[in-house]
């Protein structure tokens, strides 16, 4: 793996023109990913899903740089029915800004490197990521100005492309009393790769960030996202994240409520079938007074499924009154299915309320009952438990517009 | 009068030691130190092999690092392995012959080892370094058929049974703790309680630690033969010492079918000073194996002292029907540390468990419930309820919640509740309102906040417990 690594690393510097310090500080991180390499079970952070395993037994003879060709973009692939603005990715090469709804001067777009935004000691992907993407591109919103459509971010990929490892690294800057909505909606057409996408959010006072997070299309890939958010004072991030089509994706959100008053939603669904294999981990970082965080993850898991949750909760000494919250309730169809969770609460201040709960198990034999009774065949009963069961997530989402296009998606009756 | 109680009870007063001849064997740990105390308890060549087949493993075994507390490594060619009183070169027949100044040690500790001053006829292997140095009631419990005795008296006259269920449920292939106590344990309790008997009186053991540089490693095995009860209960306590001494004992339990045990510690050794100096690492590995079906394991523990608990007791499900159920109570204050917790292992079908974790934690400690819930594959219509909640006092202390949840059966249940707070002041304002100190008042909660576990406790245990917890948490208040 080494040698291909360095030989497509170097690829990538000389196809790419950066400067002699972000070639070094590149190196750096390349050398730190040689070291530790894919994350596997004897990580804690990957206990229930083996990183280093999948890639291993999918992709045969994993390759680091794409010669990044340019695409067309085929407007088929736009959402309709939604006003956006847009971002596409294809194969890991941004193809198309588009943000035609925006006042401009309220909006910057830079693509220079900025060392301080990088991102340390994470884990091996974060730095893998530093190390090979080739294009760096930090989005910034002005002060007081929302934005007026939400963006969606398109991460396509061709079926030209296989046994790749994509790397994708944006940033957002929300400055004060600003406001964005971000939808990462992936649409996959190749098959085994391995995606690896690294999103930062600043978010100063005041900021509303809502990021949706939609994996939709059936693919074979192996998919790694990881989004960090800092929130200063009395900022909100919401996210959501529907993990339904990838064969195997672990998403991880990472939130440092750094102001007072700060406060971040995760609120995930997995519904899965086919052998799929799935991860949530959260991480939600109270480090001042007042602060508050919401999570509610639901699973419904079909045949040979696994979905895993491990969400942490960790409250400083001076965060107190400290509000926490956790929930992940799965319901196994099938006797194959597997759902792993690690509610993780790690406190050091009193004054707080903080709780967890999970719970797993099958479909409620007397509600099928019920609904039976009344008139509905098994199939139709099931059915109407599991929309009622992940509406439930759906609904938490603050944004109507967004709510209706993800029940569209999912399919979901009121 | 109250300030008095406090005052005696705020000091530890199991913190003395005993001046009393020791025989120990060769400090470190050595093939020959194994044999030493293999030979020294007179042990079967088998048994020897065992222990070295354990040594053989630990060289390559690592310990283990992923715990919450973090200590300074120990040294383990630094340790006596064997201690044991001088006059233990025999083991005595009978009390009288037991030397008088162990007996004195006893009754310091509350422990009265003479049968008749006993109040309500808790049988008693009082357990001193590293011999057993008196069972009680033996008579009694002879007669019904249940053998209750040091496990070094087991190997002599019961080795069959020592045989087939020593490693059964911990194996030497365990994790570091469990194997260096396979290679070194000197010696704990053995029961075994027949088929159809229900063992009419609690067995206890007492564990002493005295000497200094010593470790603790006992082995204890309980096996419930079919249709039987026994309630079990472990106390330990040892002298105040600046040095950290380690405690690395293993407790195999065994239920057949239709059988069930009932173990509970209170556990107070000596937790180190105000400033986290001393203190006992308390790194047990407990384990019940529901081998038989409708069998039954239930653990209950009141941990509050030692200056590092790292135990997780656990219960693997494995005959049909069976059950396990774990109550636990942590207090941890000053500089103390636990990470303690269990697992559940569900193999059979229509397992159940029920785990009822409460957390206390106070000064600088440090407080962790780590557990595990594991329903596999074909342990169908399975179901786990966990609870655990933790109490924080004061923004110095740390409580931390891990479980680990595993389903794999589509027709099991899992729920996992879990809750970190402070006692809210409106409690609080409710019971000063009504004429209680704030240290009446925090008691009373605190005792409330407990007391699913507690009922659990045999009665006389609960008195002592109650009062533990209070005593534990003196001056933390406020």
């Amino acid at each position: 793996m080494e040698k291909q690594l360095r030989t497509d690393f170097k690829k990538i510097i000389d196809s790419s023109n950066f400067s002699e310090k972000e070639i070094i500080t590149k190196e750096k991180y390349l050398n730190k990913f040689i070291q530790y390499g894919f994350p596997g079970k004897k990580n804690e952070d990957w206990k229930f899903l083996d990183l280093n395993q999948a890639i291993k037994s999918n992709i045969e003879n994993l390759n680091y740089f794409n010669e990044n060709l340019p695409n067309e973009v085929d407007s088929k692939i736009y959402v309709d029915g939604l006003e956006h603005n847009k971002i596409v990715f294809i194969n890991g090469r941004i193809e198309k800004i588009d943000f035609k709804y925006e006042e401009s001067d309220k909006f910057e777009i830079k693509d220079q490197f900025d060392s301080e935004c990088l991102l340390n000691d994470v884990n091996s992907l974060v730095d893998l990521n530093s190390a090979l993407t080739n294009k760096y591109y930090k989005i910034q919103v002005k002060e007081h100005y929302t934005v007026k459509k939400p963006v969606i971010i398109y991460s396509l990929t061709t079926s030209k492309i296989s046994s790749k490892n994509i790397n994708i690294r944006l940033d957002f800057d929300l400055k004060s009393n600003s406001s964005l909505r971000v939808i990462d909606y992936s649409m996959d057409k190749s098959e085994n790769n391995f995606v690896n996408i690294v999103y930062n959010f600043n978010l100063e006072k005041d900021a509303i960030l809502k990021n949706y997070k939609l994996d939709k299309e059936e693919n074979n890939n192996i998919k790694y996202s990881y989004n960090n958010i800092n929130l200063d004072t009395n900022s909100v991030a919401e996210n959501f994240i529907l993990s339904l089509g990838s064969k195997f994706i672990k998403n991880e959100i990472n939130c440092n409520l750094n102001g007072k008053y700060s406060s971040a939603f995760v609120n995930g669904i997995f519904n899965l079938d086919n052998n799929k294999n799935h991860e949530i981990r959260t991480s939600i970082n109270h480090l001042n007074e007042n602060t508050k965080s919401f999570q509610l993850i639901k699973s419904v898991l079909g045949e040979n499924t696994k979905s895993a949750y491990q969400g942490k909760i960790f409250v400083k000494s001076n965060a107190q009154k400290t509000d926490g919250y956790q929930l992940s309730k799965a319901i196994l169809l099938s006797d194959n299915s597997e759902f792993n969770a690690k509610p993780e609460l790690e406190i050091y201040a009193d004054d707080v309320k903080c709780s967890h709960g999970s719970a797993s198990g099958s479909l409620n034999q007397d509600s099928i009952f019920y609904l039976m009774s009344r008139g509905l065949n098994y199939k139709e009963a099931k059915e109407l438990l599991i929309n009622g069961f992940l509406l439930d997530v759906v609904e938490k989402i603050t944004d109507n517009e967004i709510k209706n296009l993800i029940k569209n998606i999912m399919g979901l009756k009121e | 009068m109250r300030d008095k109680q406090v005052q005696d009870l705020k000091e530890y007063k199991y913190g003395f030691s005993t001046e009393i001849e020791n025989i120990k064997a060769p400090k470190g740990l050595s093939e020959d130190v194994i044999k030493f105390i293999s030979n020294i308890k007179k042990e079967p060549k088998w048994l020897l092999e065992w222990r070295l087949k354990a040594y053989n493993r630990l060289k390559v075994l690592k310990e283990p690092d992923w715990q919450k507390p973090k200590y300074p490594k120990i040294d383990y060619q630094d340790l006596y392995y064997y201690s044991a009183p001088k006059s233990f070169k025999e083991k005595p027949k009978n009390l009288n012959e037991l030397d008088p100044k162990l007996l004195e040690t006893y009754k310091k500790l509350g422990i009265p080892l003479q049968e008749q001053k006993r109040l309500n006829g808790i049988a008693v292997d009082a357990v001193f370094d590293s011999v057993s140095v008196a069972t009680t009631f033996k008579d009694t419990l002879t007669k019904q058929g249940i053998i209750f005795c040091s496990i070094s008296e087991a190997i002599q006259k019961h080795p069959d049974l020592v045989k087939k269920y020593l490693g059964s449920v911990i194996p030497i292939t365990d994790h570091y703790f469990a194997t260096l106590n396979s290679a070194v344990f000197t010696d704990g309790s053995f029961v075994y309680v027949p088929q159809g008997v229900r063992c009419p009186m609690e067995l206890s053991t007492y564990f002493r630690i005295n000497a200094s540089d010593t470790g603790q490693f006992e082995r204890t095995l309980i096996i419930a033969d079919k249709g039987s009860y026994v309630s079990y209960l472990e106390g330990c306590t040892a002298p105040m010492r600046d040095e950290n001494q380690l405690h690395a004992a293993n407790v195999e339990l065994v239920a057949l079918d239709d059988a069930e045990i009932k173990y509970s510690t209170v556990q107070n050794w000596y937790p180190g000073d105000k400033d986290g100096k001393g203190g006992i690492y308390n790194f047990v590995t407990k384990r019940g194996l529901c081998q038989g079906k409708n069998s039954k394991i239930s653990w209950t523990q009141v941990e509050t002292g030692s200056a590092i608990t790292w135990k997780y007791p656990s219960c693997i499900l494995k005959g049909d029907n069976s059950i396990g159920e774990f109550y636990s109570i942590a207090i941890t204050n000053n500089h103390q540390k636990a990470d303690t917790g269990t697992k559940m292992i569900h193999i059979g079908k229509n397992t159940k468990s029920k785990i009822i974790s409460k957390g206390i934690s106070a000064g600088y400690s440090d407080m962790t419930y780590r557990g595990l819930v594991d329903i596999s594959k074909n342990a169908n219509n399975s179901s786990n309820y966990t609870q655990c909640d933790s109490l924080l006092m004061g923004n110095k202390c740390g409580a931390h919640t891990v479980p680990y949840i595993k389903n794999k059966n589509s027709a099991s249940n899992i729920a996992h509740e879990a809750t970190t707070s402070k006692i809210s002041e409106d409690q609080l304002h409710y019971c000063q309102q009504r004429g209680l100190n704030s240290e009446d008042a925090v008691g009373l909660i605190v005792n409330g906040f407990c007391k699913e576990v507690l009922q659990q406790l045999p009665m006389e245990f609960a008195v002592e417990a109650q009062k533990l917890v209070g005593i534990s948490l003196e001056g933390s208040v406020g």
